[in-house]
């Protein structure tokens, strides 16, 4: 009850502050009257009972003020009544309060723009109920040298059938698929998932219904799920699609739901299908699925970890092995859990890299801080005669420092709001550009988290930079600020030095973050110096030919279609060479173990696991990998099925020592297979990203020809063509035209060209690069800023004594060097400390590096040189101006 | 000869505004002329603090005022006392009450 009346009496004096003053003073009008009347009543006259009325009531208006002095909101009208004098004073300053407002909107933008990014990628969970309880299930294999594997549906089965830790799991898989039936025909991204996947997520189909066991077992008709946005385009978000049949593949599939969203940990997909899996034809041995659980509620990963250890050792005495591998393979590879949360699985570690980033921005932000509080303390000095004043007048010491407190919080409120702005133009761009490996990307976006960011950030900066002249200004020494303003004195020694300090401290900053940009750009250089084992991959078109089983059932007319669009594509103007490959120089690939004729690992023992791809005659000379040793696929070769197989040239070595000494050696992918003749060694492909190791790849033909005859296609490849109109409009719609012309059903997919992919993998530094770019040069310009203003400033406090100096005979470039001089000297120190922070900071970005060293003397060097350079330039200036007093107008302006 | 007036003791001034008002709703210059009536001119109010007084009162939620013709038409805000205000006094009373008695003991004792 009370409460309320505080709030509300409160409120309404806020709003109606006439109002109030005017009860206030009609009360107050009455009461005199009345006391008036009373005097009169005995005796006086009006004018005597009048005058003793107000005697006893005194002043009116001091009544009237301590009546209403009295509640909560009377503090609040004074700080509005203190920032609104603080507002009028920084609109009459417009270059000043510019100036200031738009360096802290700049550093304050950069940091809430890595901010977001952190907080979209890192720091809000991901959008499933409970998500600490989902973790992704990986493993590894240490005994045959494998860090990352994946799920097998026998695990699957086992952790369902045994584990006590999981309260759901399933296993999922991505994949492409083609519809046909509707329009054109569409290859589409899909996803395989067994039937808890929802379950496990928690997450609730839109309309219909998930996926359930006879789904997956294929008990009735084939089914699909949607995803939303497909929903949305393909059927306008209608319920009726329910129970229609798309074709996939060219099968009848029955819509049975519709996803909430349309992505999975950063897949895309359109369609959802049940993985068909028949738990009695599993065999041991398979990993090619991705695991997804949810634990029971209270269970730690660690707990987890330990109950799957268990449960991979009873899988063996469950599952049978697969035909070909020996019967100790599956305990020899030493399966061990390496579990992690679904999140950190698909953030990995880019993390690190982004909390770099951060600190690069926030070391921006405090050299733009130091700027702005140097500003402040030139204003304060200007306004040190008014300060002292006022406070002879008997302003208070706490009056006189909200004052410049409220200035610069409004500034810091501006720049925020800038910074936000920013922000905001910044985070379009970041989702525009799609980085790629920058995960959870489709999130990234500006929430409350990072508004509250900016403005705590600016808050409690402004509080920081406005602290400065607080302390040295709020409590002048009166004598001195009302001696004439200092001006027959030379400048106070104490307050250059505080100046010289912001000074140091913004050069020693920028020094930190230029090593870091320059790191990054040497970095880059590294990157793009490497030779990633192809030639000119910007003139090679990349695009995606799926044939599906109901387009083209046998294996051998696969390969017969492939043959025919690859002709085809010859004949397109411009192109001088097309092959065709399960997968396109650094775009993923496949590992198999690979056994090799003359080697013996051991009984039972599995070889190493080396990358593979299928190869047509023409992908060496398409891609521009170099033949090292031995011949190319002919088609004739192809034609034949003859068994033969190709390798890279660091396996050829590792094997047998010289690429020409593995021509004519056998290898072969599993125990069951022919054994196949190398007949040629390709050079090494960057394959993983131009910063690892080439791994060793092995190309097989394109198509094979099994021990038993029959031939083995790939279905799904992509083709390159080599030429000079790579990543044309035009080029696109004629390969368009001559797939058409062999097969009107087939759809054209994925299109890219090889320097798209090749970028891609160096776009993680390129993004960082920019990133510390951009916060290096501003931070370059801001010291240089810095460095100015405070020589320039000395200068002009100084007149005088350049006057003396040059009437007594001093030559002119001795005064400039007399201000130079004092530019170098700030920035050396400045410069030498910096070099002290970088050297242990840049350790933290020792995994962003590749190419040089975080310590690399040659860039430290040369930052420090162009450092010392635009210090010399910025102090020169100003100096010149020095040497430009005429000492006869310095001395008489006194 | 009139006794010379004092000031109202502190803290006291809310007790003889919520005394004074429980016997009717008055307006300020009103309540000031009871308390020094009733206390023959020993306290004399100073018009400052009460109309203070009045806004505390008020924002505790221990008075109501309103608006209100007087005797003579003219406008005036007359206060009265809450059901809160109503307990407060009581509270108050029975507070003072036991503070003069311990006084008033340690005086004799004195005396």
């Amino acid at each position: 009850m009370s409460l309320w009346r505080q709030i509300t009496y409160g409120l309404r004096w806020l709003t109606n502050r006439p109002g109030v003053d005017r009860e206030i003073d009609d009360e107050a009008r009455h009461y005199m009257d009345e006391a008036a009347a009373a005097f009169e009543a005995r005796g006086m006259s009006p004018e005597e009972a009048r005058r003793a009325a107000r005697m006893e009531m005194g002043s009116a208006i001091g009544v009237r003020e301590q009546v209403r002095d009295h509640g909560w909101e009377s503090g609040i009208a004074a700080t509005i009544d203190t920032l609104r004098h603080a507002a009028r004073r920084l609109v009459r300053n417009p270059t000043f309060s510019a100036t200031a407002v738009l360096t802290l909107g700049l550093g304050i933008g950069a940091s809430a723009t890595i901010f977001a990014v952190i907080d979209s990628v890192l720091l809000r969970p991901l959008p499933y109920p409970e998500p600490n309880r989902l973790i992704a299930l990986r493993h590894s294999a240490p005994g045959i040298g494998i860090p990352d594997l994946r799920m097998s549906p026998s695990l699957y089965y086992t952790y369902k059938e045994e584990g006590r830790v999981f309260q759901d799991l399933a296993i999922w898989q991505g994949g492409r698929v083609t519809v046909t039936g509707m329009g054109e025909p569409e290859e589409l991204p899909s996803l395989y998932a067994t039937h808890e996947f929802l379950q496990v997520l928690e997450v609730v189909p839109v309309i219909g219904r998930g996926f359930v066991l006879a789904d997956q077992e294929r008990k009735g008709a084939p089914v699909v799920m949607l995803s939303n946005a497909y929903w949305q385009q393909q059927f306008g978000g209608a319920r009726s699609v329910l129970g229609q049949r798309i074709v996939v593949d060219g099968n009848a599939h029955e819509v049975i739901g519709v996803m909430p969203d349309s992505d999975f940990l950063d897949r895309k997909y359109s369609l959802v299908f049940p993985m068909v899996m028949n738990r009695g034809e599993v065999r041991l041995i398979q990993f090619r699925e991705d695991g997804v659980a949810r634990l029971k509620p209270g269970v730690t990963l660690e707990q987890a970890s330990a109950d799957v250890a268990r449960c991979i050792l009873l899988a063996p005495s469950k599952f049978a092995l697969n035909s070909g591998f020996a019967a100790n393979s599956f305990t020899d590879a030493r399966i061990t859990p390496s579990l992690r949360t679904l999140r950190d699985s698909v953030v990995g570690e880019i993390g690190r890299t982004l909390w770099v980033l951060m600190g690069a921005v926030g070391i921006l932000l405090l050299i733009a801080c130091a700027n702005v509080a140097n500003l402040l303390l030139v204003r304060a000095d200007a306004r040190q005669q008014e300060l002292a004043v006022r406070s002879a007048l008997g302003a208070g010491w706490g009056r006189i420092a909200r004052e410049l407190l409220a200035e610069s919080l409004l500034l810091g409120i501006g720049g925020g709001a800038i910074g936000l702005g920013l922000c905001y133009a910044a985070l379009q761009w970041v989702a525009a550009s799609a980085i790629p490996q920058l995960p959870r990307l489709s999130t990234i976006s500006m929430s409350g988290v990072t508004v509250a960011f900016a403005f705590c950030t600016a808050v409690l900066l402004s509080l920081l930079f406005g602290l400065i002249p607080v302390l040295k200004y709020a409590r002048p020494r009166i004598a001195d600020g009302l001696r004439g303003g200092g001006r027959s004195m030379s400048q106070s020694q104490e307050r250059h030095r505080v100046r010289g300090a912001l000074v140091v401290a913004q050069v020693a900053l920028s020094m930190v973050l230029l090593v870091s940009s320059g790191l990054m750009i040497r970095t880059f250089l590294a990157m793009r110096a490497v030779d990633p084992g192809f030639s000119h991959p910007e003139n090679v078109q990349v695009v995606r030919v799926s044939i599906p089983h109901t387009q083209v059932a046998e294996a051998l007319q696969v390969f017969q279609t492939q043959e025919a669009i690859l002709r085809r594509f010859e004949t397109i103007p411009g192109v001088t060479s097309v092959g065709i490959s399960t997968a396109p120089p650094m775009d993923g690939g496949n590992s198999e173990p690979i056994f090799v004729a003359d080697h013996d690992y051991g009984e039972g023992r599995i070889p190493p696991v080396r990358r593979h791809r299928s190869i047509s005659p023409g992908y060496l000379s398409a891609s521009g990998t170099r033949l090292v040793a031995g011949r190319e696929f002919s088609w004739s070769d192809l034609h034949r099925g003859l068994p033969m197989a190709m390798i890279s040239e660091n396996m050829a070595r590792e094997l047998w020592g010289d690429p020409s000494a593995a021509i004519g050696k056998r290898i072969r992918g599993s125990a069951n297979q022919v054994w196949r003749e190398v007949i040629g060694v390709a050079g090494d492909i960057r394959d993983v990203g131009v910063n690892q190791n080439a791994p060793a790849i092995v190309y097989w033909p394109l198509v094979q020809k099994g021990a038993d005859g029959t031939y083995g296609a790939r279905r799904n490849a992509d083709i390159l063509v080599r030429t000079p109109r790579a990543g044309t409009t035009d080029l696109v719609r004629e390969l368009k035209q001559a797939l058409a012309l062999v097969n009107p059903n087939l759809p054209l997919a994925e299109v890219r060209t090889l320097q798209d992919i090749y970028e891609r993998t160096m776009a993680r530094t390129a993004f960082a690069l920019v990133l510390m770019g951009v916060a290096g040069g501003m931070a370059l310009l801001l010291g240089i800023v810095g460095i100015y203003g405070v020589i320039a400033y000395s200068v002009s406090q100084r007149v005088r004594d350049i006057g003396i100096r040059i009437a007594l005979g001093s030559p002119q470039h001795g005064v400039t060097r007399l201000f130079v001089r004092e530019g170098l000297m700030l920035t050396g120190i400045g410069a030498a400390c910096g070099i002290a922070v970088a050297l242990g900071v840049t350790r933290l970005m020792d995994a962003m590096l590749f190419g040089v060293g975080p310590n690399d003397p040659l860039t430290f060097a040369a930052v420090f040189a162009g450092l010392a350079a635009a210090a010399m330039a910025a102090s020169w200036l100003p100096a010149r101006r020095a040497a430009a007093v005429d000492p006869i107008v310095a001395l008489r302006s006194e | 000869m009139e006794e010379p007036s004092t000031d109202v003791i502190q803290g006291t001034l809310d007790l003889l505004i919520l005394k004074t008002l429980s016997l009717e709703p008055l307006h300020g210059f009103g309540i000031s002329r009871r308390i020094e009536q009733v206390s023959r001119g020993v306290f004399k109010v100073n018009p400052g603090s009460l109309l203070t007084a009045f806004q505390r009162l008020e924002r505790v939620g221990w008075l109501d005022s309103e608006w209100r013709q007087t005797d003579n038409s003219r406008r005036a805000k007359y206060y009265s006392l809450t059901k809160d205000g109503k307990k407060q006094l009581d509270r108050e009373t029975a507070d003072w009450k036991r503070r003069t008695q311990a006084m008033a003991r340690l005086l004799r004792v004195e005396g």
